[in-house]
């Protein structure tokens, strides 16, 4: 029997200000909070709620069978406790009929697991408090940012914990592997891999109203008969994609809410049931081993991480970014650490791009690059006011330690007095 | 296909941007193998590059009547009287000369182009390398205004520099989109680029070079650099070139306290041109309104970051450049901030832009020329 995995990801980046050179230093807030909250309430009413909406239908018309993940940034649940407590809400109903799982994330949208071990574990950790806190679930079934796997990845993240992890099918990376299975890592021969299906993910998320695609127009029945027509031991398609797919890419006038709604009758007609990303790899044995010296993604063509960090730009952004990490951690200021997390944000990388610049606000990728250096050198600038570079990092661990140390020190030494005074 | 040309100026004697781009198409054109031009020039030195194509003097040429004509091949102030004989030396010319084409550079020439056109029956395209819309900031000469306005109502096709021309002619001179085209200028491939290297020094070098006119926007330059030297240390700002705004401009200079990170060196040709640009970590266009602008180009050529203003017409075909609004100083302020504090953009800038730059040619606008000529040919 095939089955259908959907998983969609929900991420609403802070829109960055205009920042010029010389406020650094002098203010410390880096967003356009108007921008911010237009943005979200955009995307909330013409995408993400009616997809909810959408998916508890289908959940109620299928008698609890539709079964998808969703994948919401720890940032963007901020956002929108704090804008939209709506969305919340029906993300909590969704949980508990148990049809949707909750999938694990990094807290931010960011490159963490590339770059900085410690904030990579730290950010799942927040990511997932962030999860139980709101809804009550633990999920260890990882889906990084922007599909970000390789064989370390795998590595760190099943000695953390994660059984499942998900991963861009890039058939030219993983040698011409069918997507439709479950894998292996060679580097955790334990955890299961998930490969997104590009071909029927990009046709949905892409090509739905392309009248130029050679299966338009898509209809449930017809893209039904295209799963049915794979190979009957490739039972597991899974169907992953940005939530904004829907509504946004495809608006509601092409039809794609009322396409989706429509599945999962024509699915259980013809035997095609649907999972969570977790109940996809439980089910099926995990058929081969996948190897991924390189970090993939699904970003861009390459499906590397050259949209991110390819060029001049990009690479020093990100390496003055991270040269700080440590020192983050070690502070204790709650705006410090809250701005550090939001400055991960990697469509702020892909701006800087110059061929491909997403959704820039920017007008060009130098633009993109200078304003957000600006921002990066007023928050390294506080980071040095806390923490100095002319201490060295292992130093000043070792300072830190000492003080936490002399804390908990004089609580025992204290404790031991009003002991030995009880006893006189 | 031959093709009789009227021009102005011409290296190595030239006093603006019209005889390095006169020369450039010039010679990218004649890398198509049937293509001869005859270039007609008002006082030639004798010390032109004759190797591509045949320079005609205008002063060389005998009009009944008259004999020959004396002309001083510059701006003088009897300006609209040469320009007048040199219409007469091309009425001569249209009658002598076998040709298929005319093609008028710049206003000064354009009742030259229009004279043989009607004499030899041959059509005529203009170019327009700058109208009196950029030169005056929107004060135009009525006189200059008709002349350009006749040579463009009677022309076969009009050729402009850049889009920004382009909308200008159509819009300001009232052509007939259809008739009008664009052909971006390029830039002469540099023979020994290696020859200029940049000199390690301590203080970041920033550079407007150019005529220090109301046209190219000097004043906002030093309000960008006052912006700069508030924020920080280590920059230097070089503006390079003579005109009327000189003398204002080391006014602003030293009300905004900065004469002494700001310089002023007057005059360059030549080398010395480059070897500044090369030396430079910053070369900034913040032209009000620019045909195309093709110093930025060659700054590029030497792998020297650029700023360009969006007035500018070579903005259109830059990628690896900044691109900001004239007026706007903070932009300004902070790309150049940026430039010189973080060395990602620098390298970025300086390598891509020189390989951006290497890959605009001349024999491409030669052949958008030759197709322009081809389709008035058959019409």
């Amino acid at each position: 029997m095939k089955n259908i995995c959907f998983c969609f990801l929900m991420h609403v980046p802070m829109q960055l200000r205009r920042y010029r050179f010389f406020e650094i230093g002098q203010d410390h807030y880096y967003y356009d909070d108007m921008a911010t909250e237009e943005h979200l309430a955009h995307l909330v009413s013409v995408s993400y709620m009616p997809l909810l909406r959408a998916l508890q239908e289908m959940i109620r018309l299928s008698k609890g069978k539709f079964h998808c993940g969703l994948a919401v940034t720890g940032t963007s649940l901020e956002l929108m406790e704090q804008y939209n407590p709506e969305l919340i809400d029906i993300i909590k109903e969704l949980v508990s009929s148990r049809c949707l799982e909750l999938v694990a994330m990094p807290y931010a949208y960011s490159l963490a697991a590339q770059h900085s071990e410690t904030d990579f574990e730290a950010q799942l950790v927040k990511h997932a408090d962030k999860l139980n806190y709101l809804f009550g679930v633990r999920s260890t079934t990882l889906f990084n940012t922007e599909l970000l796997y390789s064989d370390e990845i795998a590595q760190l993240t099943y000695r953390l914990g994660y059984k499942t992890i998900l991963a861009e099918g890039a058939q030219h990376i993983l040698s011409y592997k069918s997507p439709n299975y479950v894998y292996r890592s060679i580097a955790a021969p334990k955890q299961s891999v998930l490969l997104r299906n590009m071909d029927l993910s990009d046709s949905l998320a892409f090509h739905f109203s392309d009248t130029g695609w050679p299966d338009y127009p898509t209809d449930a029945n017809k893209f039904i008969s295209r799963l049915q027509s794979l190979p009957e031991e490739e039972n597991l398609i899974n169907i992953w994609m940005g939530a904004d797919a829907f509504g946004i890419y495809q608006n509601a006038a092409t039809g794609i809410f009322e396409f989706l709604k429509a599945l999962p009758y024509y699915a259980l007609e013809n035997g095609i049931g649907f999972l969570t990303p977790s109940e996809a790899a439980r089910k099926s044995k995990p058929s081969d081993i996948v190897s991924c010296p390189y970090p993939m993604t699904w970003a861009g063509d390459s499906k590397g991480l050259s949209l991110f960090e390819g060029n001049d730009l990009q690479q020093e952004a990100l390496q003055k970014l991270f040269a700080v990490a440590e020192r983050v951690h070690l502070c204790q200021d709650q705006s410090l650490k809250t701005d550090w997390l939001l400055l991960q944000d990697a469509n702020y990388l892909h701006h800087m791009n110059h061929q491909d610049r997403g959704e820039s606000p920017f007008e060009s990728a130098y633009d993109a690059f200078i304003n957000y250096m600006n921002i990066l050198s007023d928050f390294l600038q506080l980071v040095e006011e806390q923490y100095p570079t002319t201490i060295d990092n292992e130093e000043l661990n070792a300072l830190l330690k000492t003080i936490n140390n002399q804390e908990k020190e004089i609580l025992k030494l204290q404790t031991e007095i009003k002991a030995l005074k009880k006893k006189k | 296909m031959n093709a009789l040309m009227f021009g102005w100026e011409f290296p190595p004697h030239i006093l603006g941007g019209l005889g390095t781009a006169s020369y450039g198409l010039t010679r990218g054109m004649s890398q198509q193998a049937d293509m001869h031009i005859s270039f007609v020039l008002p006082r030639p030195w004798g010390d032109e590059d004759q190797s591509f194509l045949r320079i005609i003097g205008a002063n060389s040429v005998s009009v009944p009547g008259r004999g020959c004509i004396e002309f001083s091949g510059r701006y003088p102030d009897n300006l609209l009287e040469e320009i007048g004989n040199y219409e007469a030396v091309a009425s001569v010319l249209a009658r002598q000369l076998d040709f298929d084409i005319i093609h008028s550079h710049d206003w000064l020439t354009y009742p030259a182009g229009v004279t043989a056109k009607y004499l030899s029956g041959k059509p005529l395209v203009i170019h327009v390398h700058a109208t009196d819309f950029d030169r005056s900031r929107g004060q135009v000469n009525p006189t200059v205004y008709n002349i350009e306005r006749r040579g463009m109502d009677l022309a076969d096709h009009i050729i402009c520099v850049s889009e920004l021309t382009r909308r200008t002619v159509i819009e300001k001179y009232g052509q007939h989109p259809d008739k009008v085209s664009t052909v971006h200028n390029a830039v002469e491939p540099l023979p020994h680029p290696e020859e200029f290297t940049k000199h390690p020094r301590k203080d970041k070098l920033v550079t407007f070079l150019g005529r220090i006119t109301m046209q190219k926007g000097p004043e906002y330059f030093v309000e960008a650099a006052a912006r700069v030297l508030e924020k920080t240390d280590g920059v230097r700002f070089v503006m390079a070139g003579s005109g009327d705004m000189m003398t204002k401009m080391i006014d602003l200079a030293a009300k905004r306290g900065i004469a002494d990170k700001f310089h002023f060196p007057g005059f360059m040709r030549g080398k010395e041109v480059q070897e500044l640009l090369a030396d430079s970590d910053v070369y900034i266009m913040p032209s009000v309104s620019e045909p195309f602008g093709i110093s930025p180009l060659e700054a590029m050529q030497v792998g020297c970051p650029t700023i360009i203003s969006h007035q500018s017409g070579c903005a259109e075909i830059l990628t690896h450049a900044i691109k900001i609004d004239y007026w706007d100083i903070d932009a300004m302020a902070d790309a150049i901030y940026a430039i010189v504090k973080y060395p990602g953009i620098y390298r970025s800038l300086s390598e891509m832009g020189r390989e951006e730059v290497n890959n605009i040619k001349w024999a491409d606008a030669g052949i958008k020329v030759r197709q322009i000529y081809d389709k008035v040919l058959r019409r």
